[in-house]
This record gives structure tokens, sequence and C-alpha cells, in this order.
């Protein structure tokens, strides 16, 4: 088979996956107690029957179920978000605000750790049993049992109360008037604690993972062969060892980038990042059914498309595994 | 507030000279908790909303911290001789933020047409109201059908904002686009949002008060996690922690900081009091004898010193001791478990598990519910919590789906507003977190609830009140726990910061930065 019709009948499957998606969804949060309207009544301080029945035929919830879902489908179908009655504005309008935030955050994140893990774990592979390599595995160990939560008060607490050396809190400095590189600048350092500590947890994963990969296949015959050619071990490295070695890697990156817009909530809610794990957070509280909805398809496309995009790039790096299928 | 005598105030607002020159100019940063979803106010009425509304919208009075009314965009006020007749004459030159002048037309529209149609809590004052008349563009008239005592406690900017006539009528109100620019005449102007991060507000230049405001601009901050907003305050990102915004244990250690001043104060109006709804119609909770059993069993003292870190007062009943009709010649409920057991033992408690819903709104009140939870087990009462997040505590206590369950509500500082509709048998009705959801009834009190809101005579009002407390509170219809306090957390530099009753919601009109 070749890439290209590989990947057009993995789209067509992804289409039809999402749609269930989307039904589910549907059903599931109409599963949860209350509805928007209740939220919206029990926040006022103050309701008669007449509000909220008011409220409930402005957002449609006075239509049996049925009638609900379909008109939700084929929403979907015109690729259609719907409107956030809470909010006062259409579901697309709200995504498309915060999703530079969260790609911003969330892509530095998948990047950092993916090249710190990658060339830590390379690192330890090549001092393995020396005292650099049970340091490098030590720190790994404990970057991948802190708690997210913990970890970013903490990086708060020390790099920014303590030191003052970072901004804690959220996308830029506000109402400072930066503009251009100055305001850049500005972005730049206040992503950097919330980049880090979202990265910890998986820069370890991708350490220990290269780490062991590496050491692996570091003992199969055609490395011994390449080294009986007489090529040099910085070559046998890269060329024959760590290519072989990245596979399990290049699976656990697809799972993170999967996670690229709804993995923050933790870290969008301690730095105060106004992203889209928030948005979903809050509109989950409130039962503001059309944006949440919204997201969960956002994110479902997400991890849909990086799992086709995690296919591709294993073909690339180990091109045998096209030529068997 | 004395509604008999023909009372006129005519207090030129502005005319009180500061003692202090003000000094003007300057930003300041305040938590806003959570985010609110919009800040059309005669839409939205939730507390962040307003908070942040307070400052683009006004109303026809405010009130002090005693609750005295006072002038706002109302100069002077008449009530007539039988309290049918409320005439209130306007500010002079006072814009709506797009440039247009506000007159008696807005009031009108704003009450009889916009509010009538969105606003729940006005609504039920509003059915008091016969008829709403302009006689001249700075002329107000309210005519009454019968008196209403507490009616002049209703022209509070969360009540009753003023909706800007000339860009709402007849349009659909809750779609019009102009809901997420809003247009008052407050002393600050909306001019951007960014969502999940912050508002701004700016100067209204054109504001009717002459050198005011002070403040050059306000930036309402969104910072999602109460930790971090802690840590916010102490880097000095922003300025003012509003009441509520941080868990009661930083509280103490905040208010230690160099420079950090905190006030109990405005929050006299909505006087938050704290109970829980004890359903009347099931279980152990259904008899009067282990719903005075719960009140002897839990040490209420307790709760307040160590989950509330020392903040509020304990509740001796459905009124608050800030709201006016207050009486404390009622039975104390002091912690006495023997006297709970004593009272089990005479019902015949057979070890029936109750369970207890807490609020779902922070650390402070899962704790409280567990120390509840363990005063009840201490006199062999069985307990569970369950849990649940804020759509789903609303859900459980407006479908009447519990057996105890923790809540706070306004008084909006009169019985008539914000008590008798949590105790009258007209208000049991599914479907509302706010009405009678424990299912008491007693016909005797309910009329005496209904004479004592349309008595025209004060003292009449406060003699039935007085009667009123004394009996419930033997009933134990729900189990009162605690007024609340919330106290606001600020830097000393910033002077006048809470000058009514209504605080902070009240906007930023009268504050100013020392330099």
């Amino acid at each position: 088979m070749s890439l290209l019709t590989t990947i057009f009948g993995r789209l067509i499957k992804a289409v039809l996956t999402l749609l269930a998606i989307a039904v589910l969804n549907f059903f599931l949060i109409h599963a949860a107690p209350g509805d928007p309207a209740a939220v919206i009544a029990g926040e006022a301080g103050a309701a008669d029957p007449l509000f909220i029945a008011q409220l409930r035929e402005r957002f449609g919830l006075d239509q049996p179920l049925y009638v609900q879902l379909w008109s939700y489908v084929k929403n979907v179908l015109t690729l259609d978000l719907g409107y956030s009655f809470r909010q006062g504005m259409p579901v697309y309008d709200l995504i498309a605000d915060r999703l530079p935030a969260t790609l911003l955050l969330t892509l530095s994140s998948f990047v950092i750790s993916l090249s710190l893990g990658i060339a830590f774990g390379v690192a330890a592979a090549a001092r393995v049993g020396k005292a650099s390599d049970s340091i490098l595995t030590t720190i790994a160990l404990l970057f991948y049992a802190t708690p997210l939560y913990w970890a970013a008060l903490m990086a708060v607490l020390v790099f920014s109360v303590q030191l003052g050396w970072l901004p804690g809190f959220g996308y830029e400095t506000v109402g400072s008037g930066y503009s251009g590189l100055q305001r850049t600048w500005d972005i730049l350092q206040h992503l950097i604690l919330p980049a880090l500590t979202l990265g910890l947890f998986f820069m370890a994963v991708y350490m220990r993972m290269t780490r062991a990969s590496m050491l692996e296949v570091s003992q199969m015959d055609f490395v011994k062969t390449a080294r009986a050619k007489g090529l040099s071990g910085a070559v046998i490295r890269r060329r024959h060892i760590l290519r072989n070695a990245l596979l399990p890697v290049v699976t656990l990156a697809g799972l993170q980038a999967g996670q690229l817009i709804g993995g923050a909530v933790l870290t969008e809610t301690v730095f105060a990042w106004p992203g889209i794990g928030r948005l979903m957070f809050e509109s989950l509280e409130a039962r503001d059914y059309n944006t949440i909805l919204g997201v969960f398809l956002v994110s479902a496309a997400m991890v849909i498309l990086f799992n086709i995009l995690t296919d591709i790039v294993y073909r690339l790096v180990d091109p045998r595994i096209g030529a068997k299928s | 507030m004395n509604f008999l005598k023909t009372t006129t105030f005519l207090i030129a607002a502005g005319l009180a000279q500061p003692l202090l020159a003000q000094d003007a100019g300057g930003r300041v940063d305040i938590v806003v908790q959570p985010e609110p979803p919009s800040l059309m106010l005669g839409l939205v009425q939730n507390g962040p909303t307003q908070q942040v509304a307070g400052d683009i919208y006004e109303s026809l009075l405010r009130y002090s911290t005693d609750l005295e009314p006072q002038p706002s965009l109302a100069r002077s006020w008449e009530i007539s001789e039988d309290g049918l007749t409320y005439t209130f004459k306007l500010q002079e030159g006072v814009k709506w933020h797009d440039g247009a002048p506000f007159t008696s037309a807005d009031v009108v529209f704003s009450a009889d047409v916009f509010l009538r149609e969105t606003h729940a809590r006005m609504r039920s004052s509003l059915a008091h109201v016969a008829s709403i008349e302009a006689p001249d563009d700075l002329t107000v008239v309210f005519n009454l059908k019968q008196p209403f005592g507490p009616f002049i406690g209703v022209f509070e900017t969360g009540t009753m904002p003023m909706i800007p006539k000339h860009i709402y009528e007849g349009t659909d109100f809750a779609n019009n686009p102009a809901n997420a620019t809003p247009i008052g005449t407050g002393p600050f102007k909306f001019e951007s949002w960014e969502k999940g991060s912050f508002i701004h507000l700016v100067k209204n230049e054109d504001y009717y008060l002459d050198g005011k405001p002070y403040l050059d601009e306000v930036y309402y901050r969104v910072i999602p996690d109460a930790a971090s907003r802690a840590v916010a305050f102490e880097t000095g990102e922003v300025d003012v922690l509003p009441g509520g915004s941080v868990e009661n244990w930083d509280v103490a250690r905040l208010t230690g900081l160099d420079n950090t001043c905190s006030t109990g104060k405005g929050w006299e109006f909505f006087a938050p009091h704290a109970w829980m709804w004890l359903n009347n119609r099931q279980g152990p909770t259904s008899n009067p004898l282990f719903r005075q059993a719960l009140m002897y069993a839990m040490d209420r003292e307790f709760v307040r010193d160590v989950v509330w870190n020392g903040f509020g007062k304990v509740a001796t009943g459905p009124v608050s001791s800030k709201t006016n009709f207050y009486s404390d010649d009622v039975t104390q409920y002091d912690y006495d478990p023997e006297k709970a057991k004593a009272l089990l033992e005479e019902m015949g408690y057979d070890g029936e598990p109750v369970r207890i819903l807490p609020l779902p709104y922070g650390e402070t009140w899962q704790r409280w519910a567990e120390a509840v939870r363990q005063n009840l087990q201490e006199v062999g009462i069985e307990v569970t919590i369950d849990s649940t997040d804020v759509a789903g505590w609303n859900e459980k206590t407006a479908q009447w789906d519990y057996d105890m369950a923790f809540t706070y509500l306004y008084q909006y500082g009169d019985p008539a507003l914000g008590v008798s509709r949590n105790y009258v048998e007209s208000q049991i009705e599914k479907g509302s977190p706010w009405n009678n959801v424990e299912g008491y009834s007693n016909p005797e009190l309910d009329k005496k609830w209904d004479a004592a809101a349309i008595s025209p005579s004060p003292d009449e009002r406060t003699r039935l009140y007085d009667e009123i407390q004394k009996e419930i509170v033997n009933d134990v219809p729900v189990a009162w726990l605690l007024e609340i306090e919330f106290p606001t957390i600020y830097n000393c530099n910033l002077q006048d910061l809470v000058t009514t009753g209504i605080g902070l919601s009240d906007g930023l009109r009268d504050a100013w930065i020392k330099q």
C-alpha cells in the first residue's frame, strides 16, 4: 500500500470515529446532573420558575433530547460548533481565542521535553553504570514522580516569589503596552515556568525510555558488525543505535502530542495561563454544553490527527514498516 | 430607615468636602473570581459580574454600611406619608458612556421594561409597583399598590441597574450585540476583555461628579487557583483580594505582610448567612426534635474559630444581625452534646443514617462538613458525606434530593427581600435552590411574614419580626450556622476602597492611591 492510500483510508475512519465521539460526548454531558439554565439561575442568587423556563427556552433545552442531539449532529456535520449562551459568543470564536495560548504552551513544552529527554537519555546510555548516569536517572525518577500541581506551585514560589527571576502568572505583563520584539520577549519570560513544569514529566519518561532502548539496541548483532567495520562510537550511536531505539519514543511522543489541546488544565490553572484547558474545565462546571462539546471535539480531532502523523513518522524512521504491510 | 415621615434628603453629592486632598491617577489590579460569564448587569447578576459591572453601571441609590440610603443617580428622594409614592430627583448632567444624556425615561425603561423581563429578584419586588412615571426629564415617580417597607432598599446597582434605553429599546435583550461592550453611567468605562486573563476598565472622563473617579484605570485579573491568587498578592501582581478569593488560612498569613490592610466592611447589604438545609419532608430531619438535637450537637464556635480562622459570627436564627429587624431574643443553641443525646433519645432515633451535602466552593466548606460530621457522630448520628460539583449541588438541592445541605444566601438588607423567601409555604417549589428548599410549612407564621412585608409602620414590622424569629428558632426549619465574614485584603496605599454596605460591588468611585 502506498503512503497516500493509507492516509486516505485513515482519514475516512477518522471522520467516522469523530462522529461517534461527538454523539457519545453529547450523551455523557447530558448525563451529568444539572444543566446550564440551573447553573445560571443558581449563580443569580434568586430565581423564579419563569426565569428558569425563559433560559431553557433560549438555550433550546426545552426540546426533547433526540431533537437536541439531531441539531447538534447537524451542526457538527456542517463544521458549526454552535453558540455559547453563557458567554454570548460562538464556540468557534471562544476556542480560536484560546487556541494560540494553549498551543504555544504545549508545543514549547513538547519540544523541550522531547529534545532534552532524548539528549539526556542518549547521554545516560553512553555513560551507563557511571556516576553521571545514576544522577541523571535519579533526577528523571524525581521528575517522573512529582505531582504537576505541586511542582508548579513550587516553581512559582522559588523562581517568582523568592528569587524574582521570572513572572509567575499569566501570558504577558497586563497593561504594559509592549509591542513587537519587546512583547515577544515578555511572553517568552512568562512561558518559561509553565512550559518547563508541564514538560518535566514527559521529559523524564522520554529520558528513561531512550536510555533503556539505546542499551537494548546496543547489544544487537548489527551494532557489533558496525563496530567491527571500524565505525566511530559517535557514528554508531547516532546512525545505528539511536535510529532504531527511537521507535518507542515516537509512539510516546504521539501520545503526548494528542494532549496538546486538552492536556494542560492544571498547568494553565496554576499559572493563570489563558488557554483551552481552563475553558474546558470552567465550561464543564457551568454545564456550558456547546462549549464543552466543542472543546472535546477539537481535542479528539487532535488526538486522531497525531495518531496518523505518528504512523507516518514511524515509516520515516523505519522504512521497513511500510514495506511489510 | 424611616419611611413614615416625609423625608427629603438634599445632600448634593460631592458637597461633603474631603478633609484630605485625594491624589488622582494610578492603576489598581483586583482579583475577580471566577471569571464572570458576562458584564451586562441587567441580564446576569452573579457576584463576579456585579463586582466588575458595579464600576460600569449605577442605580438611583447607594447604601451606607448601616444600610441608610445615600444619593447616587438620584440626588434626592421623597416618600409620601402613606408609603405609596416614591419620588426621585435625578442628578443633572449625567451621560451614558456613549455620550447620550441619562434621563428619567431610562429609569422607567430599566425598571418597567428591561428588568421586569430579565431580573428574577427585581421582578418580585416590582410586583408591588402599580406604575412608574416620568413627569419630567429629571423626576421619576414609583406608585405602589400597597405599602412595601423594604422598597427603599431595591435601588441598589445589582438589584436595579440603569440600562440605556436608546440602546436596548425594542431589541432582543439577551442577544443584543451591545451586551459585549456594556454602556452605563458609572465612574469607569469598559475598555477590553482578554478572556481568561483580565478585564480592563478606564476612567470615565465625563463622570458627573467633579474630580471623580480618581483612578485612571482598573484591571480585573482572572487567576483561577486560590494558592496562586495569594501568591499574586504577595508579589504585588494584584493590589486587592476581594472577600472569599483566598482560602481562610491564607488570610491570616497575608494580612501579616507589610503594608497590607484588611476590612470586613462592605458586606452589610448582602449579609451572607450560612446554614444547612434540613429536609423537612423525609427521614430523621423531618422530626423537629432531631433538628433541635442537631443544633445542640454542633460546635459552631469551634468551626468559626478554626475552619473560618475566627472570621464571622455564630448565627442565632434566620435574620443576620447586620440586617434590619434582627432580634436576639430567641432560644440559644449552645454546644451541648448531652442535651442533643437526650433529645435523640426522646424522639427514639433508630440510627437511620443522614447524608450531608457540602457546598463545593473550596477547602473551607469541605472541612466544615467534616467538622459537622464529627460532631454528629459524637452524639450517635450516622453520617455520610456526598460529594458533587456546583451544578450537581444546584440540582440536588433544587430537586430536594438531600438530607442536610450546606448553603449560604444573601439577605439584601431586609427580611422581606432576603429572608422570608426561605420559610413561607408559597415559596415551596422545585427547581430553585433559593426558595423554601427545606419544605417548612407554618401557616400562622406565613400570615405574619406577609403582614410584616406590607405594614406601613416600622414599629409594627419590628413587633411581627420579633415574634416570627422567636417562634421559628424553636422549630429549626434549617440549621443556622454562621454570619459569614469575607475580609477584603488590600494594599494600604489604597484609600476609600470600601465606602458602602455593598463594598467592592459598588465600584471604585471613591477609591484613590496615596502617592
